[in-house]
C-alpha cells in the first residue's frame, strides 16, 4: 500500500524517543558494558612504525607471563586469498581486510595490528605487550597522496598494478586504480564556452569520531560455536567477515548487536572481532576487547584526504557546457577508497552537456580509510562548490540564480549513467530563495555562503518481523542497527499501519540468529528498505488480524473494515458486532490460528535520491584567522520526515561534522610517519560553544517508491557544509580557501599574503 | 607488577616525611586533573601519590592585611566564587577559569597548573602578571618565592622532590588597578592555548600606567614574564603608539617552537595581537570601565 497521501496519525509526528530513557539512565548496554563469566581482556600490539618489515616476532617471554591465557599474531589467522567483498560498504577486498586485522609480513601504518594476548586484567595485558619481542625493518614511507603517486614513491604492495588503464602497468605502484566518467564530448564543450575557470583544492581525511570507541565480547566454545557481542552498523556484515576470514561456517556464529555509540559509516567492518575470536579459541575464555581512542585513531578508517582540480566552462548567460574534474583519493594502506561516489556525485546536482571526471584510487602508509556519511561526497563537492561560487562571481550573477539555471531536475541524465527521477533539487532551490535567511542582508563584516550537495541513498536487503504479543501490545523486530532513530522511525511506520499509537509499538534490533538477513546501515537505507519491510510486515499483520476478526463473527474477510487499530464490520450489512480491538483479537489468537505475526524481507529498490543545500554566514577574525559561524541553515529534500525531530537531528549533526571537517579537523603526521594527535585534545572535533544553532528547513518531496515517501536523510547534510563555509569566507575576506581545514594559522597567512 | 601506594596525610610534616622518604618517584595530588590523566595515558608511572587535599588550610581563600591568601588546592570552581578575587584580580580569576571543563573546574588548582610546568597553562602567565608568591614547604621548613621562578622547563620546576606548594599569596592592590588574560585557541574551548597572555596595570588618575606586568603562555619553555612589553606601558596611556610597541615587544619576546598546536611564525603573531587586546581590557577594568570596546 501506499499512504503518501493519506491522512496521517503517527508517521510525522514527534514522540518521545524510545532508546531515551536507557541512554539518560545509563542503563543502555553498549558493547564495552558486556561482561562473560571467566573473561580475558584482549589487547593489541601495534606498529610503532609507519611502514616496515616484520623480521620475526618472538611471543615467548609474553606467553610465559603469569595471567596471560593467549598470544596470537599473523600467524594463528587463516592465509586469505585475494577476492573482492560485498559484504560491507563500499568496495573490501577479504585479504586485505584480514592483513588489516592482523599484519603478516609488512607493517603498514603506524597503529598497524601486528599481534595481541589475551590475559586475566588489562595491566597484564598490557605488560605481555611489552613482552613481545618484534624485530623490524623500517621501510622509507609515504603519507600524502600526491607524493604516494609520484614516481619513485616506497611502494606499499609489491603485486598492486593499476587497474582501469590499458595497456597494465610493467611495475607495481600504489594508484590501485583510475576511474573515469565521460559524457558528450568535453574539449567541444570548452570550446564553446565564454567563460572558464579552474580550481586546485585539498582536503584532509576525517575521521568519523563517533564517541563510542570499537569494542566486542566473543567467545568461542569447545564445539565450535561463537557468540560475539559487539558495536557495528551490521551484524550481518560482523558474521560474514569473521566466517570468512576465521573459516568458520555462517551458522556457527551468532553476532549480537549492542546498543551503537555512533557509526557514521566508520563501523561498517570489522578490526577486533576476528581477533577476539581466535584469542578465544586459544585460550578457551571469553575474550573482551576495546579500543582506546588513540587506537581508534591510529588503526580505524577516516575518510580518505584528496587532492582534486577542477574546470567548468560556461556561456555569460551562465549556462554551463563543460565540467572536468580529477580526484586523487587517499585509501590508507589498502585500496578503496570512495573515489567511485566522489566521481559521481561533485557534479550530480547539474545537468550539463559536457562532463569528464578521472578518479585515482591511491595507498600510502596511513589506517585503511573507512566510509564516513555520504563517502566521497562532501570531498568532491567542497572542489565543484567552491568553484561555482569562483564562476559566479566571474559572471557577475547570483550563487543561487547559477544553480538554478543549472539545476538537475527529472529526466536529467547524470554523466555516470542514471537518469534522475522524482527528485526534489528544484524545490530545495526554490526553499532557499524563499527562506529569510537568504533574503536577509548581510551584517556588516559578515560574508555569506551558499553550497549544495546530492547523494544517491540505497535500499537493498533487509528483514522485519511484527509481532502482536499476548496482550495486543506490538514487538516490531528487524535486523537494522539502530544508528540515527530508525527503532523510532520504523515503529512509528508499523504504529501506522495497524493504527495504533507509536507508544503501542517496541522496536528491537534482532540478533543474526533471530531474524533473517538485514543488509548493514549505511547509505540512508534502514528507513526506506528496512521500514518498507516492516510496513508490509504490519500489512501482513493487519490482513490476519481481519482474517481473525471475520472468523470470530463468522462473516466474509471482505466485510471486515480495519481502522484505528480495530476490526469493524464494513457497512451494516457485515452485521452488527463490536469493534475488536488488537488486545481482544490477541486474547482469542489461541483458537484463531495461534500467535499473530509475519515477517517480510525485501530487496527494496528505488532509494530516492536526496538534495540539500547550506547557506552560511561567518565573520572572521582578521588578526588570528579565526572564523565564527553567525548564522548555519541547511535545507534539504527528505521525502517524508516520518519523525520529524530526528530528521532535523540528523541534518545538524551532519552540518556539525561538515563544519569540523571545514574548519579544524585533521591528522598531524611527523617526518617518521607518526600521528601527533590521536586523541580529541588536538584532534579537533567541533565543541558545543563552536556550533551556531543550525536552522534544519525540511522540504518534502515524497519518494513514490517507499510506502511513507522516505528519502534517506543521514549523508545529504555532510556534503555541501566545507563549500558553504568556504564560499562565506570568501564573501566576508576576498580569500579563496582551497585547502582544508581552513584553520586560523592558514587564514592569517592568507590574509597576510594578500595584504 | 609495579605497585603504586597513595597518601592523604593530615599535616605537613606527614606529608613532607612521606615525599622525602620514597624510593621511587613520588606525586604530589591535588586535584590530579593532569597527573590521572598523566597516569592513565602511561606517561607517569609513580609509587607514591601524596594527596594534600586533607592538610588543614591547603583549600580555602583568605585576606591577611589586605592581601589575598590562595591555598594550592583550591578548586577553580571555589575561586571563581569568590567576589573580593573577582573584584581585585579579574584576569587572574578568568585564566583560572578556562582551565578544562565544568568537571574539571571542580578539582584543578592553582598550584597543579603551575608545577604541571606546562609553558600552556593558562592560569600561569595570569599569575606571573598578578606578582604573586607562593609560600613553598619541605623538610628544610617554609620559603616565600616568586611564582616565576617555580618553572624551569616544560614539565620541571625549581622544588625539590620533598617540597609542595601550600598556598598563594597575591600583593596588596592599590587603587585603579586591574588584570586580564586571554588566550588563542583555534576552538572556542576545551582546547591548549596557542599563545596565552596575561597582563596586570596600575594607573594613575589620568589613565596613565604607573606599574605593569606582562606575561606570555606557549611561546617558550616556559611561561615568560616580560620586563620589556611591561616598560613600554609604564609611563603611558593605551594610545595607538604604545599599542604597536606593545605588539612589537610581545613578538620579540616570543621563543616558540613549530608543533601540533602552532607554528613559530603564527604564535610569534598572535602574542602580539593577545597582549594589544588583553592591554585593551586591563585598562579598561583599571579605569573602571566594566563593558568597553575591548570587551
Amino acid at each position: 500500500m501506499n499512504y503518501i497521501d493519506s491522512s496521517l496519525k503517527v508517521v510525522g509526528t514527534r514522540p518521545i524517543r524510545p532508546d531515551g530513557v536507557d541512554k539518560v539512565t545509563g542503563r543502555a548496554v553498549f558493547a564495552a558494558d558486556t561482561r562473560a563469566s571467566g573473561m580475558l581482556w584482549g589487547k593489541v600490539l601495534r606498529s610503532p612504525h609507519a611502514h616496515a618489515r616484520i623480521v620475526s616476532i618472538d611471543t615467548t617471554k609474553a606467553a610465559a607471563l603469569k595471567g596471560v591465557f593467549a598470544v596470537v599474531s599473523g600467524v594463528d589467522f587463516p592465509e586469505i586469498a585475494s577476492e573482492e567483498a560485498f559484504v560491507g560498504e563500499g568496495p573490501m577486498n577479504f585479504r586485505d581486510l584480514s592483513l588489516n586485522c592482523m599484519a603478516r609480513d609488512k607493517v603498514l601504518y603506524e597503529g598497524h595490528a601486528l599481534a595481541a594476548v589475551a590475559a586475566s586484567t588489562q595491566a597484564i595485558a598490557d605488560e605481555a605487550l611489552a613482552l613481545i619481542e618484534v624485530t623490524y625493518e623500517v621501510l622509507p614511507h609515504v603519507i600524502d597522496v600526491e607524493d604516494a603517486m609520484a614516481p619513485g614513491a616506497p611502494v606499499l604492495h609489491a603485486d598492486m598494478f593499476t587497474s582501469g588503464v590499458s595497456p597494465k602497468p610493467e611495475k607495481p605502484s600504489n594508484i590501485a586504480k583510475v576511474v573515469t566518467f565521460k559524457k558528450g564530448d568535453v574539449e567541444a564543450g570548452f570550446k564553446e564556452a565564454d567563460v572558464i575557470v579552474e580550481g586546485s583544492y585539498t582536503t584532509q581525511p576525517v575521521h568519523q569520531a563517533y564517541i563510542e570507541p570499537h569494542a566486542c565480547l566473543a567467545s568461542y566454545a569447545p564445539d565450535g560455536q561463537v557468540q560475539i557481542h559487539t558495536s557495528t552498523q551490521g551484524h550481518f556484515m560482523v558474521r560474514a567477515y569473521t566466517a570468512k576470514l576465521l573459516g568458520i561456517s555462517m551458522s556457527n556464529i551468532r553476532v549480537n548487536p549492542a546498543e551503537i555509540g555512533g557509526g557514521f559509516g566508520g563501523k561498517t567492518l570489522v578490526y577486533l572481532e576476528p581477533v577476539a575470536v581466535t584469542l578465544s579459541r586459544k585460550s578457551g575464555r571469553s575474550v573482551k576487547m576495546q579500543m582506546t581512542r588513540e587506537d581508534v585513531f591510529r588503526a580505524s578508517g577516516p575518510t580518505s584526504g584528496a587532492a582534486m582540480t577542477v574546470k567548468i566552462g560556461a556561456k555569460k548567460d551562465g549556462t554551463i557546457v563543460a565540467a572536468q574534474q580529477v580526484l586523487k583519493f587517499q585509501a590508507g594502506a589498502f585500496p578503496g577508497s570512495p573515489i567511485g561516489p566522489g566521481c559521481m556525485c561533485g557534479f550530480a546536482m547539474y545537468d550539463l552537456p559536457n562532463v569528464d571526471v578521472v578518479g585515482y584510487d591511491v595507498v600510502s602508509n596511513r589506517p585503511k580509510v573507512a566510509a564516513y556519511r555520504a563517502p566521497g561526497a562532501p570531498i568532491t563537492s567542497f572542489a565543484v562548490e567552491s568553484l561555482m561560487d569562483e564562476l559566479a562571481i566571474k559572471l557577475g550573477i547570483d550563487a543561487l540564480t547559477l544553480r538554478e539555471m543549472n539545476a538537475a531536475k527529472n529526466g536529467t541524465k547524470t554523466h555516470y549513467g542514471p537518469v534522475h527521477q522524482n527528485i526534489g533539487f528544484t524545490a530545495v532551490l526554490d526553499a532557499v530563495k524563499s527562506h529569510p535567511h537568504w533574503k536577509s542582508p548581510l551584517k556588516e563584516g559578515h560574508g555569506r555562503g551558499l553550497a549544495t550537495g546530492f547523494w544517491f541513498n540505497i535500499g537493498g536487503e533487509s528483514s522485519a518481523q511484527v509481532h502482536v504479543n499476548e496482550d495486543g501490545t506490538v514487538t516490531a523486530a528487524t535486523g537494522s542497527p539502530d544508528i540515527g532513530g530508525s527503532r523510532a522511525s520504523i515503529g512509528m511506520m508499523v504504529a501506522e499501519v495497524l493504527g495504533v499509537p507509536a507508544t503501542a509499538v517496541r522496536t528491537i534490533v534482532a540478533d543474526t540468529a533471530s531474524i533473517g538477513f538485514t543488509f548493514l546501515t549505511g547509505g540512508s537505507r534502514v528507513t526506506f528498505a528496512t521500514g518498507m519491510a516492516a510496513t508490509q510486515a504490519a500489512e501482513k499483520v493487519v490482513e490476519d488480524l481481519k482474517r481473525r476478526a471475520a472468523q470470530t463473527w463468522d462473516i466474509p474477510v471482505e466485510a471486515v473494515e480495519w481502522k484505528d487499530g480495530m476490526a469493524y464490520p464494513a457497512g451494516s450489512n457485515a452485521g452488527a458486532f463490536e469493534p475488536l480491538d488488537l488486545a481482544a483479537l490477541a486474547l482469542k489468537a489461541g483458537r484463531t490460528g495461534g500467535p499473530i505475526l509475519a515477517e517480510v524481507s525485501v530487496n527494496a529498490q528505488g532509494a530516492g535520491p536526496g538534495f540539500g543545500a547550506h547557506i552560511c554566514d561567518v565573520s572572521v577574525d582578521k588578526e588570528t584567522g579565526h572564523v565564527k559561524i553567525e548564522r548555519y541553515t541547511a535545507i534539504q529534500d527528505v521525502g517524508k520526515a516520518i519523525h520529524p525531530s530526528y530528521v532535523e537531528g540528523q541534518i545538524q549533526g551532519g552540518a556539525a561534522q561538515g563544519i569540523g571537517w571545514a574548519l579544524s579537523e585533521e591528522y598531524i603526521y611527523n617526518t617518521k610517519g607518526q600521528m601527533e594527535n590521536a586523541g580529541f585534545l588536538d584532534y579537533r572535533v567541533p565543541v558545543a560553544s563552536d556550533m551556531p544553532m543550525i536552522e534544519a528547513v525540511l522540504v518534502e518531496v515524497p519518494n513514490p517508491r517507499h510506502p511513507f515517501g522516505a528519502r534517506g536523510v543521514g549523508e545529504v547534510p555532510i556534503i555541501p557544509p566545507m563549500a558553504a563555509i568556504a564560499n562565506a569566507i570568501r564573501s566576508a575576506t576576498g580569500l579563496r580557501m582551497p585547502d582544508l581545514p581552513m584553520s586560523p594559522p592558514k587564514i592569517r597567512a592568507a590574509l597576510d599574503a594578500a595584504g | 607488577m609495579t605497585s603504586l601506594s597513595y597518601a592523604a596525610p593530615t599535616s605537613v610534616d606527614d606529608a613532607v616525611k612521606l615525599l622525602a622518604g620514597s624510593a621511587g618517584l613520588a606525586k604530589v595530588l591535588s586535584g590530579g586533573t593532569d597527573l590521572l590523566v598523566q597516569m592513565r595515558s602511561g606517561r607517569l608511572k609513580p609509587e607514591l601519590i601524596v594527596d594534600t587535599k586533607k592538610i588543614p588550610g591547603i583549600i580555602g581563600i583568605r585576606e591577611e592585611n589586605g592581601a589575598f591568601i590562595i591555598g594550592a588546592g583550591t578548586p577553580g570552581a571555589v575561586v571563581e566564587a569568590h567576589a573580593g578575587l573577582n573584584a581585585a584580580w579579574p584576569g587572574l580569576v578568568e585564566a583560572l577559569d578556562l582551565i578544562g571543563s565544568t568537571q574539571v573546574q571542580g578539582r584543578c588548582s592553582l598550584a597543579g597548573n603551575l608545577c604541571n610546568a606546562s609553558p600552556a597553562a593558562d592560569s600561569v602567565p595570569a599569575l606571573f602578571a598578578a606578582g604573586a608568591t607562593a609560600i613553598i614547604v619541605g623538610s628544610k621548613g617554609r620559603r616565600e618565592v616568586p611564582v616565576e621562578q617555580i618553572p624551569t622547563g616544560p614539565g620541571r620546576t625549581s622544588l625539590a622532590k620533598d617540597e609542595f606548594i601550600l598556598e598563594f599569596k597575591l600583593p596588596v592592590r592599590p587603587a585603579r588597578s586591574s588584570d586580564a588574560y586571554l588566550r588563542f585557541i583555534p576552538r572556542t574551548e576545551m582546547d591548549i592555548a596557542v599563545v596565552g597572555c596575561g597582563i596586570s596595570v596600575t594607573l594613575d588618575a589620568n589613565g596613565v600606567c604607573t606599574a605593569a606586568r606582562v606575561s606570555l603562555g606557549a611561546v617558550a619553555p616556559t611561561v615568560l614574564l616580560v620586563q620589556e612589553a611591561a616598560d613600554v606601558l609604564i609611563g603611558h596611556t593605551l594610545d595607538a603608539d604604545t599599542l604597536a610597541k606593545l605588539d612589537a615587544v610581545a613578538q620579540a619576546a616570543c621563543k616558540p617552537i613549530t608543533d601540533k598546536r602552532g607554528t613559530i611564525e603564527y604564535r610569534t603573531k598572535i602574542a602580539g595581537v593577545l597582549a594589544r587586546r588583553v592591554a585593551a581590557i586591563a585598562f579598561d577594568r583599571a579605569n573602571g570601565i566594566k563593558n568597553g570596546k575591548a570587551h
